[in-house]
């Protein structure tokens, strides 16, 4: 068991043209906050990219911030605010130690996603060396651009599976200057999800809509969440001052919505969504993605079998799943037929104990076309084997 | 333009696979008369012609699919085709491959409001999503300029862009689904109504794929409320430099315009003579912005433009007080490149991204570049992101002229890689900047782009010639070098 530290692109590649000749696979890791996601990696060795670490540039007029795919989350976080910008996918805080390689490779997203787009949608380039042991870049450093493949749509998402990443280049944006959640109170999953469906079809600019069943609303930190009493609806407005008020004012109209949380209740309730930190730690959780209006009917379908909370995000399209008794496959079966039965979308298993993650598949199984393209950038299954089930 | 050798064994077969493809597609499907075959000889860059074998019109994804397993079978080459639109030749013919023409996938399948989603086939148009979802209050964001003609089946292959993708993101960030057809004729759905991939990000990767790794049968876009109002500012300044500087600022504040479109003095003035939207003709540079949104936003931010584009030397600035003012505003740029096409026979549109601090130094080389090339340019300039559209005026009648402006426009791309910017930010690489690729990529960036292509099409039957300027076979670029012994350090323990 060896853990290897590359501290620059060269030694990156060595390491990994070494790993091939000798056949040993690798688990690529930043700080570890997402090992518990999905399925246990099969390698002995570990890559740790922490050390690529640094913001190689940002030029906030330009939009576009390149960083070493260790650096910290948090340190980027931190340049962006000094210059009023932000990641507008809203990555999911999931502790201090995540990098943003990390982040990329998971493309996870929080709940702006459903209006700015996913990590994705804003990962303009990267150079990385593939599971050959060889070194490439795609994208670019500008905000647009359409020369070559979209290799960062590729790579965002495969989980360190297709090649290592050194180095990303990022599209930001600005910060908003003024945040209003705007919360409904009592509303049964089906109203809730219309009325969040009502909001984002209106002109107001809607940037997140999430809804807590009274479970999870109670367990909030949000003084006014937890005090509600019932399942509360949440919708998040941003933007410039004049124009976050005028449009508050006629979203509660529009909805009759009962109350309104500003600056850091507002962040707070938005953290606790991204993070499904609302729903009990204990269980198996799934994260699953679906048609927004189909999101109730796959919770429905799942609460008739198993004994199971909720917590929905995306309009409805994100449906967190936390199971108490889920059974020998960890309710995979159920949930997966759910999302089938609604219209189709994808589980991942997201938090669970590792027997059960060595067993069910945590990503939706691979295409053909899927292991294809593995072999495409990694033949000899070097990097992150089983990661993602295959 | 020097194209894939045409496969002999093909052309000869002519007649059997026409038989072929008839059995396939029924009547009317399969043009094979060289009269008929001309509408399909060229695209938007009509630099370049070649007349087909045949053209293919399916009707149904079944059809597509056994058109392209008889192809693979017969390795006949395919070349995808929308409206034929694209202004980098991405549908160029080829003299030994069909032309699978998507146009009969014309129908909106579903509107879906709760969703905020529309099915439609392929050869639906851009515009078309709008017209079918406008009484709802809704429109399809990204707007090409050739909108009105090119479907979403081209802008997919393309991952097109327009005015307003700097604030509602290229076609790659408003598609949520496709299925698609590979070249052995199997039929794949990848994303839908809900958002993100279970798996590898395979719309992600078609999205923008000109038409190399399989044939969109369905799409699935995202539809988006339609803004309550919007108003621009026309705004003249001395210089470039300040206009750029303006730019920048209006970002540093925080602001995403909707639009934000710049255009230089021989632009002005062409745009000017020929539709005389009221544009000051003794600027250096006029910049548009359109700001979009509710009543107190706009009110808000026009006021924060004009106050930056006072502070950068604005001579002139004017703010749209009707819908007829802010359109007249649009009616100049939106008509440049007819406007440039009135003064001077031919011209060719080029389509680089520079990072814009690079603007005043890219402006001022192709000045110099225009010199020496003894050929005029005029540049309109998506300001807000970068992306630069150099018209080069040329006349193809005059020998040597088309050379001598081709050779302008890739000057002007290197120009584009030098200063860190990319080939083409929306019209895509297809056959004009296909041999510049190994400008902006290395070897080993481009064997590794073909390497996914082997993935989709191992016998490299779809759209070759195009993105790549060198083709290698699979089983070639597939192969490994793994020799322990030339390992830096062989003599270290490693595992």
């Amino acid at each position: 068991m060896t853990t290897w530290r590359p501290s620059d692109l060269n030694e990156l590649r060595e390491i990994i043209a070494g790993a091939v000749a000798d056949g040993q696979p690798l688990e690529i890791v930043g700080g570890g906050t997402k090992r518990s996601i999905g399925n246990l990696s099969q390698a002995a060795h570990t890559l740790d990219l922490r050390a690529l670490s640094g913001i190689r540039a940002y030029e906030a007029n330009e939009l576009v911030l390149v960083a070493g795919a260790g650096t910290p989350l948090a340190q980027i976080g931190r340049e962006l605010e000094s210059k009023g910008q932000m990641l507008a996918f809203d990555p999911p805080p999931l502790g201090p130690d995540q990098t943003i390689g990390g982040v990329i490779a998971a493309n996870l997203s929080g709940p702006r996603r459903l209006t700015a787009g996913a990590a994705r949608d804003h990962f303009l380039g990267f150079t990385a060396v593939s599971g050959r042991g060889e070194i490439f870049k795609a994208g670019g450093r500008v905000v647009k651009n359409v020369t070559g493949y979209d290799l960062p749509k590729l790579m965002a998402g495969s989980w360190g599976t297709l090649a290592a990443l050194e180095e990303v280049v990022l599209k930001v944006l600005p910060r908003p200057e003024k945040t209003r959640t705007v919360l409904l109170f009592g509303r049964c999953d089906r109203e809730a999800v219309a009325a969040l469906a009502r909001g984002l079809g209106s002109p107001y600019e809607v940037t997140s809509a999430a809804h807590l069943p009274a479970a999870a609303a109670a367990r909030s930190s949000v003084g006014y969440v937890a005090a509600a009493g019932s399942a509360v609806t949440a919708l998040r407005l941003e933007g410039f001052g004049p124009s976050v008020e005028h449009r508050c004012r006629a979203l509660r109209d529009l909805l009759g919505a009962e109350e309104e949380l500003h600056g850091a209740n507002s962040r707070v309730l938005w953290d606790e969504i991204a993070t499904a930190s609302l729903l009990p730690r204990d269980r198996v959780l799934w994260r699953v993605s679906v048609a927004p209006s189909a999101g109730p009917e796959v919770a429905a379908a799942v609460a008739r079998a198993l004994d199971a909370e909720f917590l929905y995000d995306w309009a409805g399209g994100l449906v967190w799943i936390a199971l108490a008794e889920a059974g020998g496959d960890g309710g995979a079966a159920i949930v997966r037929d759910a999302v089938r039965r609604a219209g189709g979308g994808h589980a991942t298993l997201f938090r669970a104990p590792d027997a059960l993650r060595a067993a069910v598949p945590g990503f939706e199984p691979a295409s053909s076309l899927a292991r294809r393209i593995k072999e495409a950038f990694d033949p000899l299954g070097i990097l992150n084997p089983g990661r993602m089930g295959f | 333009m020097r194209m894939p050798p045409s496969d002999a064994a093909v052309l000869a077969r002519r007649a059997a696979i026409i038989e072929g493809l008839r059995a396939l597609v029924p009547g009317e499907g399969v043009i094979v008369e060289p009269r008929e075959l001309r509408a399909y000889e060229t695209d938007g860059l009509t630099a370049y012609r070649q007349i087909p074998l045949a053209v293919v019109l399916p009707s149904t994804t079944a059809e597509v699919a056994a058109v392209l397993r008889f192809c693979r079978d017969e390795k006949v080459k395919v070349v995808p085709r929308g409206a034929g639109t694209s202004l980098s030749g991405g549908a160029l013919p080829l003299a030994d491959g069909i032309v699978l023409g998507l146009g009969k996938f014309n129908r909106i399948l579903e509107i879906d409001v709760a969703n905020r989603c529309a099915v439609v086939q392929p050869g639906v148009t851009n515009l078309g999503i709008t017209h079918a979802v406008q009484h709802l209050g809704f429109y399809y964001a990204p707007d090409p300029s050739s909108q009105i003609a090119c479907t979403i089946g081209g802008n997919i292959a393309e991952n097109s862009g327009g005015v307003h993708c700097l604030k509602y993101g290229l076609t790659t960030n408003n598609v949520l689904g496709v299925e698609f057809v590979t070249i052995d004729g199997e039929v794949i759905r990848v994303g839908g109504k809900h958002l993100d991939a279970g798996g590898y990000d395979i719309l992600g990767t078609i999205t923008g794929s000109e038409g190399l790794l399989g044939v969109v049968t369905e799409v699935t876009v995202r539809i988006l409320p339609k803004p309550p109002g919007a108003r621009a500012l026309l705004v003249g300044f001395p210089s470039n430099e300040s206009a750029g500087d303006c730019v920048a600022e209006i970002i540093g504040a925080g602001i995403i315009p909707g639009g934000m479109e710049m255009m230089d003095r021989p632009a002005i003035h062409a745009a000017e003579d020929f539709v005389h939207a009221g544009y000051p003709r003794d600027v250096e540079a006029l910049l548009i912005v359109e700001l979009d949104g509710c009543e107190p936003e706009i009110d808000h931010l026009i006021g924060r433009v004009e106050a930056i584009a006072r502070r950068n030397g604005a001579v002139s600035l004017r703010v749209s007080n009707s819908e007829e003012e802010r359109l007249a505003f649009w009616a100049g740029r939106k008509a440049a490149f007819p406007a440039v096409g009135r003064i001077s026979p031919d011209y060719y549109c080029m389509d680089g991204t520079i990072p814009r601090r690079a603007l005043p130094y890219v402006l001022s080389r192709m000045r110099e570049m225009s010199e020496r090339y003894g050929l005029r340019v005029a540049n309109v300039f998506h300001a807000g992101d970068g992306n630069l559209h150099p018209l080069i005026l040329y006349d193809a009648n005059n020998p040597g002229e088309l050379e001598r402006a081709e050779a302008f426009g890739s000057d002007i791309l290197r120009l584009c890689v030098e200063v860190g910017g990319v080939l083409t930010g929306e019209h895509g690489v297809g056959v004009e900047k296909r041999d510049l690729m190994g400008t902006m990529f290395s070897e080993e960036d481009l064997k590794q782009q073909q390497r996914l292509k082997c993935a989709f099409d191992p016998e490299g039957l779809l759209n070759p010639g195009k993105v790549f300027p060198e083709l290698h076979r699979c089983a070639e670029l597939g192969r490994m070098h793994v020799h322990r012994g030339k390992l830096p350090h062989p003599e270290l323990p490693r595992f």
